[in-house]
């Protein structure tokens, strides 16, 4: 009987994990060369890189023509990507035609919009609250009145002249503000137990996504006139902003309905009954879950969104790529084989790095916001 | 599950102010029905609570039990009947709904505490923005309570950091933290690990000491056995038997009652 019966008198006691085997040489061999097929594979990789690598350096560094060349050298038999041509026509590429002895009216709104902005990203800088509503109330009501012109002396400068960079990230950033909570707003009516708020904002939502954007801009810009009655005119630039923030609302609210329906039945019940009511239930306890669920969702939107503004060219405006394509047809001092290419990898490369920046800063939002399931 | 149940009391409980008003009634339950669809869960529920009154509802699952007690804070609603809480009759208007919200403390089955929030701010999120009171003395009620539930160490972790039996003692100094005068307790202890549930149990007998009137839907036998005033038996969504418990374990009437009893109670 006490053959099998077994007491451990001596407990073991907890000991350092052993030794991983470190180094470059394991790296390699556990990462690249551990089966036959890995080191095929390993070795067309480098073979592709190989092949791939040396042009393209060639083309934007090796023989391309730096900021300060000359059209001379663009145009030499195997000159690379034109940087002198995008370092002339920076300008353009910003402000488009916007008056340029005017160029710091809107150097004033990028700052104090960087001034604003960049604080709001960082979680320990203080004053959030007056941060946010400095940047969501004040600032565009002042970065109208300095674009637009026509108080305090200031020059009216008309909508139809701003284009470039300008235009894409004041479409951009005015069309991400109000898209978010307008979307929100959508994904709870239509989760509403009233009938109607629920009908509209369905009806919405379908109505919008079943229709490409390039349809709503055209909408926007030719059939709501004429609709309007005679002699009023909305400004083309809000009407694209308007299209713009109504399309990528509808996509919003799909993707926080997803975060809502993640969110346990137990959260809402805690919540209610604790008495809260419904705005503060949703405030405190289920958007900040859900909002952090779908957080990839959101940031895809924005993306979206963001690119997306290169639509408006449609309705006649000169957002980035606009300027760069009308720039590449016209400015015919600099024409050469490779001048409308580099325009438009400029063009890619301008887009890139704010797309880029948006995903990489959701990403460290989401690490930051991970507490539920921290240990 | 009685081994675990009957050992969790060693000590006397302090009686003192266990006194159950003869006046004052906390709940009353009068024809009460209520349907899911067409399937009728609820059947003809009387009930009355008086004040400081502990009653323990038991059954096989599916009884209707947890669905009565969520009737009592309208997180489900009834359709035929009345239920009166504090005096205020439940219907469908919803500042009356949050008014008996306000009184009356739930405890779920499995904590539903905030994960996004701290210990902390899961105890005082409802007394600031419910009950207005100011941050720095909601604070200090919260920790009175974790002290209470005996982990005021770990308010300033996040739920997903505490144990089962801790994320439920949290879950009752949550509630506590609204002052309600009438507790509902739906389960607490089973999804609980056998060696936290006296830990849970603890808290609410002290509880039960201090004379609040209290509802528990659960499986503790032992914990009936000691604190309840009443146990009501329920099956296939009707009251069967109701007695003090002494009676009920010792002398159970109902056929179906004897059977349960005989299943659980080895």
């Amino acid at each position: 009987m006490t053959d099998i019966g077994f007491v451990r008198s001596d407990m073991v006691s907890a000991r350092p994990a052993p030794h991983r085997t470190t180094g470059a040489v394991a790296w390699a061999r556990k990462n690249l060369f551990s089966t036959p097929l890995d080191t095929g594979l390993t070795i067309l990789g480098l073979l592709f890189l190989a092949w791939i690598v040396p042009p393209l350096f060639g083309f934007f560094i090796g023989n391309a023509v730096g900021p300060n060349g000359t059209v001379e050298q663009c145009r030499m038999e195997n000159a690379g990507a034109c940087w002198a041509y995008i370092a002339a026509e920076m300008e353009f590429f910003i402000y488009g035609f916007y008056d340029i002895p005017e160029h710091w009216r809107p150097n004033i709104v990028f700052a104090l919009g960087a001034l604003l902005f960049v604080p709001l990203l960082i979680p320990k800088a203080p004053f959030k609250r007056t941060n946010a509503v400095l940047f969501i109330v004040v600032y565009p009501i002042v970065s109208y009145f300095l674009l637009a012109g026509g108080v305090f002396g200031l020059k009216v400068i008309p909508t139809e002249k701003w284009g470039g960079l300008l235009v894409t990230l004041i479409i951009s950033v005015i069309g991400i503000t109000l898209s978010f909570p307008l979307g929100v707003i959508l994904a709870l009516g239509r989760q509403s137990q009233l009938p109607i708020i629920k009908t509209v904002c369905v009806g919405f939502i379908e109505l919008i996504r079943a229709v490409p954007l390039i349809t709503i801009l055209f909408m926007a810009s030719i059939m709501l006139p004429l609709f309007m009655p005679q002699g009023m005119t909305v400004d083309k630039f809000l009407r694209a902003i308007v299209g713009v923030t109504l399309f990528t609302s509808a996509y919003m609210a799909e993707v926080v309905r997803g975060g809502l329906q993640a969110i346990p039945r137990g959260q809402y019940e805690a919540a209610s009954a604790l008495g809260l009511g419904y705005w503060k239930r949703m405030w405190f306890i289920i958007l900040p879950q859900a909002l952090k669920h779908v957080i990839p969702g959101i940031v895809n939107n924005f993306i979206s969104l963001f690119k997306d503004t290169s639509l408006v060219y449609i309705v006649g405006m000169k957002d980035l790529l606009e300027a760069v394509k009308t720039k590449n047809d016209t400015a015919l001092e600099w024409q050469s084989g490779n001048t409308a290419t580099t325009g438009y990898i400029f063009a890619a490369m301008v887009f890139w790095v704010f797309c880029f920046g948006m995903s990489r800063y959701s990403i460290y939002m989401e690490r930051r916001l991970n507490t539920g399931y921290k240990r | 599950m009685s081994q675990v149940s009957e050992t969790i009391v060693e000590r006397e409980i302090d009686t003192r102010h266990m006194q159950v008003s003869t006046t004052e009634v906390a709940i009353d339950v009068v024809n009460m029905h209520k349907w899911y669809g067409d399937f009728h869960v609820l059947r003809d529920i009387n009930l009355r609570v008086m004040k400081g009154e502990r009653i323990v509802i038991a059954g096989p699952s599916g009884s209707g039990k947890s669905t009565l007690i969520r009737c009592i804070n309208r997180l489900e609603e009834h359709q035929e009947g009345q239920i009166i809480v504090n005096g205020t009759e439940l219907t469908a208007d919803l500042k009356r709904i949050d008014e008996v919200r306000r009184e009356v403390g739930m405890v779920f089955q499995h904590f539903n505490l905030f994960p996004h929030l701290t210990i902390l701010q899961n105890l005082t999120l409802a007394p600031i923005w419910v009950r207005g009171i100011p941050k720095a003395e909601a604070e200090a009620t919260a920790m009175h309570y974790l002290e209470r539930v005996k982990i005021p160490e770990q308010a300033n972790k996040f739920p997903g950091q505490l144990s089962g039996g801790q994320q439920q003692r949290v879950a009752i100094a949550r509630s506590l933290c609204m002052q309600p005068k009438i507790m509902l307790f739906d389960e607490p202890t089973s999804a609980l690990d056998p060696e936290m549930v006296k830990e849970v149990l603890e808290v609410m007998i002290s509880l039960a000491e201090e004379g609040m009137t209290m509802i528990c839907v659960t499986h503790e036998m032992g914990f009936a056995r000691q604190v309840a005033n009443r146990v009501i038996f329920m099956d296939q969504g009707q009251i069967i038997e109701e007695n003090e418990p002494e009676e009920f374990f010792s002398n159970p009437q109902h056929e179906r009652t004897k059977l349960f009893l005989s299943q659980i109670l080895h």
